[in-house]
């Protein structure tokens, strides 16, 4: 086991300094350490995109990154994406449709989305199929993800 | 509005005068003769200087509205569709209104149907549609005869609208909080007018739901979601056997992980307490932990289908007799068909998880739950405490599907604080969510009819499974009949003549089964519309028409058919191994006929093409809502037929996580089309419905691409292969 040494953190622009284990995956440093709990734990094993967030931009599964892998690159969660042109775009489509039921998994899949769209402006079926078949939603949401994605990218210049 | 939800208050207050609508008599499926039990003690109230004419509805000097939900939200709209109820009848401004959750109080909040605090069955607003009217409209005519007193008209000549009174002949306006002092003398009308639903002005609307904002941007606020000053994480493994002890634990590993503070070992079950969860899982990793594994620990589920087998031989209880069943029988040749459904988990996405702090003479809970009183009172007894020291925090589920129906984790959870100093959250890891659910029973159907003239001229069915309620509510078992088990069944929507329904009550070992969204009907829907099609093609008749013929006396089903059929393009040509199949259904009170459209390809693999559901709810309350229940309900059980089963091997769960316990994800989700149906009726249940409509649709769909009847769930891709 390795003893907790003092990370430091970039999240949602802000600097953070956290006393972790290096191993100890960033979604429990969010939840855990620093209060922050709109990443969601799901699975811990990557299958189901519940805590994803953003690494520089790019959505990855915080439940099995470790923390002291990250070095400088910018972390963003569902509480910053807001703050993103696509994140902000996801999360109106989002309501516009009414996408969200019990809302557990949204956190991740308004994440997925918001990077896809930043990537790809305009996503095709395959594109939302690749971008979004690691966010489960038990609620079954996803008829209206896919709408609430296009809707989004039809409001991207 | 946008902040409805932001200001629900994490303690709610006691209501202390009650309406009398909760004894208002109105049509229920059932209804229970269940007294409120261990009433507790009440928090202070906030009441004092505020009309608080009933348990729901508050309404301050600034004309603030708070509306309190008797039903809980876990994603099925619940938040919006009551207050729409409530404040549409209160004649409310609807942008102003605060939710806030009720606190446990069977007798205030408890579900007319159940007689206790429940949110299932998809009854919320079939129990409290009129309840709710009246308690609005009751409180609108207080606020009206207030202002009507203090200008001194007549009552009559006043009306309400967006939270205020006015008396157009003089165009006199008072705001609902200029009325609250004066309201709160007028005595509370025991039968308010309630409105004709041509002048509803939000009940029917597509409205934007309150709880979802806050879902966009991780500022919602879920049971795992609950942070204390001091608080520990803990998590924990119970007996991979059901029933098993624990034998001996080495925790010397575990002790030495940073950040690990204690470790708990009950009778049946081992935690760690840490600093963060991660530190409780590498704890818990690093036991060596020896289990006595009892009774069980050679159960698998070749033994328990073996049990449920021989069971359905036996004669069940008649739960249902119409005509002369040996009569029926006489008229033609018997054709029979035999159902089989397994175990499911719940996997709901918010794993289990409850928060704790016990103190000397005190316990506190923090959770989201489809039952609050019950978590209450298994907290009191977990902690060996009078049910008035425990207070419980309900919050949004994140997802309940029937699991949050069940308090056993809260009794575990508590169990588990009683031994650390502090609050600890307590949470499972999804292993030990899908390892120790509850699980939807497995039920064995046998089905004997004969056809005549093509219709159905005797029908004998029998089910054979748990009888969840008999074990949930047992005052509700009577005479050997679970009303769970056999619902759909009892009310099968065709015209038989001879018809005969028994139930089987089968206990499986050792596995606890419980209700799992869709229920009881989630069985014989699947079981009824898989032979109804069977049925059809020796008929000689398209499943469409088969089934028509047979719903003269059930208008509003039959209409629905005949929806989904056009809709659909039912009898369009498809390519090869490509097949519709149909199914409809009269479950929950609502009426749904539902067409799937599936390929098959020559590996057995089923690919969904399309699905369509036409719905005749009555009076939907919130449109977009019944539209969005009934597409998230459809995947819901498509995944069960799709992919849905748990097994039992070595008295142990096998399925573990989302790698073995598949879901349907966004790639091979197809479109889905739902038809609502313009209706003047009271409004039936949604939540559940879409559930039980999907499996017996794709299996239709299956047989019509195939030729191949399965008979049970999940689909076996190695039935449906094309033979080399």
């Amino acid at each position: 086991m390795v003893a907790s040494t003092m990370v430091a953190l970039t999240i949602n622009g802000e600097s953070k300094t956290v006393d972790a284990p290096p191993d100890m995956p960033l979604l429990w440093v969010l939840r855990d350490l620093l209060g922050m709990t709109g990443t969601k734990f799901g699975c811990g094993i990557a299958q189901c995109g519940a805590c994803t967030v953003h690494l520089d931009g790019k959505a990855v599964r915080s439940c099995l990154l470790p923390v002291g892998a990250i070095g400088d690159r910018a972390i963003t969660t569902i509480e910053g994406v807001g703050s993103t042109a696509s994140g902000a775009k996801v999360q109106k489509a989002w309501l516009d449709l009414e996408v969200i039921q019990c809302g557990y998994c949204q956190s991740g899949q308004i994440m997925s989305a918001a990077a896809l769209l930043q990537d790809t402006p305009h996503p095709g079926d395959a594109d939302i199929d690749a971008a979004m078949a690691g966010n489960i939603c038990r609620c079954g949401t996803y008829v209206r993800i896919r709408e609430a994605i296009k809707r989004a990218a039809d409001g991207q210049a | 509005m946008q902040d409805a939800l932001s200001k629900i208050s994490p303690l709610p207050s006691r209501r202390t005068l009650m309406t009398g609508a909760l004894a208002g008599g109105f049509v229920l499926a059932f209804r229970l003769p269940l007294k409120a039990a261990n009433e507790p003690e009440q928090p202070a109230d906030d009441t004092a200087g505020k009309f608080a004419p009933n348990a729901f509805i508050r309404i301050d000097h600034s004309g603030k509205t708070t509306l309190v939900m008797p039903q809980v939200e876990m994603g099925q709209g619940v938040y919006t569709a009551i207050p729409m109820i409530l404040a549409d009848e209160l004649d409310a401004d609807f942008a102003a209104v605060t939710l806030e959750h009720a606190p446990p109080n069977d007798k205030l909040y408890g579900n007319p149907t159940f007689g206790i605090q429940v949110t299932g069955n998809s009854n919320s607003i079939r129990s409290f549609w009129k309840p709710l009217r009246v308690a609005g409209a009751s409180a609108r005519a207080m606020l009206v005869a207030a202002a009507a007193g203090q200008w001194q008209v007549d009552p009559a000549s006043c009306s309400a609208s967006n939270g205020k009174v006015t008396h157009s002949a003089s165009g006199r306006v008072l705001a609902y909080g200029d009325l609250v002092d004066a309201a709160g003398s007028v005595p509370v009308p025991q039968n308010p007018p309630l409105k004709d639903p041509k002048n509803f002005n939000l009940i029917g609307k597509p409205l934007k739901r309150l709880d979802t904002p806050n879902k966009t941007d991780g500022k919602v606020v879920y049971g795992i979601d609950a942070m204390l000053p001091g608080m520990k994480f803990a998590t924990l493994l119970q007996c991979p056997v059901f029933g098993g002890k624990v034998a001996h634990v080495d925790d010397s590993a575990a002790k030495a992980v940073p950040g690990v503070r204690q470790i708990v070992v009950l009778d049946d079950l081992v935690a760690v307490v840490g600093d963060h969860t991660w530190a409780a899982k590498k704890g818990l990793d690093a036991l060596i932990i020896t289990w006595n594994e009892g009774t069980y620990a050679n159960l698998s589920s070749a033994d328990i289908w073996n049990d449920l087998r021989a069971a359905s031989k036996k004669d069940g209880v008649v739960a249902k007799s119409v005509g002369d069943i040996a009569k029926g029988f006489a008229q033609g040749e018997r054709i029979d068909g035999e159902y089989e459904l397994p175990f499911l988990a719940h996997a709901t996405m918010e794993p289990l998880n409850c928060t704790v702090h016990v103190t000397p003479g005190a316990c506190e809970v923090w959770t989201g739950t489809q039952v609050m009183t019950r978590c209450q009172s298994y907290a009191a007894q977990a902690a060996g405490l009078p049910i008035d020291k425990v207070t419980v925090h309900n919050h949004l589920l994140g997802g309940g599907f029937g699991r949050r129906l069940e308090a056993d984790m809260v009794a575990t959870a508590v169990r588990i604080a009683m031994h650390v100093d502090g609050p600890v959250k307590v949470m499972w890891f999804r292993e030990e969510d899908i390892r120790h659910d509850v699980y939807r029973p497995v039920y064995r159907d046998t089905i004997s009819a004969v056809l005549s003239n093509g219709r159905i001229a005797a029908w004998k069915y029998r089910i054979t499974g748990s009888g969840v309620i008999a074990r949930w509510l047992p005052a509700a078992f009577q005479n050997g009949i679970d009303i769970d088990a056999v619902d759909s069944a009892v009310d099968i929507p065709y015209d038989i003549p001879n018809l005969q329904v028994e139930y089987v009550r089968a206990e499986p070992p050792a596995v606890p089964t419980g209700f799992w969204r869709g229920v009881g009907p989630n069985n014989n829907v699947f079981a009824i519309e898989c032979f109804i099609d069977e049925l059809a093609r020796k008929a000689g008749k398209d499943p469409v028409e088969f089934r028509r013929g047979m719903l003269d006396n059930n208008p509003r089903l039959k209409a629905a058919l005949d929806l989904v059929a056009e809709k659909s393009g039912w009898g369009q040509p498809l390519p090869a191994r490509t097949g519709r199949g149909v199914s409809v259904q009269p479950s929950f009170g609502s009426f749904i006929a539902t067409v799937v459209e599936a390929e098959v390809d020559d590996k057995g693999e089923v690919y969904l093409r399309r699905v369509t559901s036409a719905v005749d709810t009555g009076i939907a309350v919130n449109p977009d809502t019944i539209v969005a229940q009934l597409q998230g309900g459809l995947i819901f059980g498509l995944t069960a037929a799709l992919y849905g089963e748990v097994t039992i091997a070595k008295g142990r769960v096998q399925q573990s996580n989302f790698n073995d316990y598949r879901m349907l994800r966004i790639d091979q989700t197809p479109p889905i089309e739902v038809h609502v149906i313009d209706s003047g009726a009271d409004p039936g249940g949604i939540g559940e419905t879409g559930v039980t409509a999907g499996p017996p649709a794709l299996r239709n769909a299956i047989y019509a691409a195939t030729g191949v009847a399965l008979r049970r769930l999940p689909i076996d891709r190695r039935a449906l292969a094309v033979k080399a």
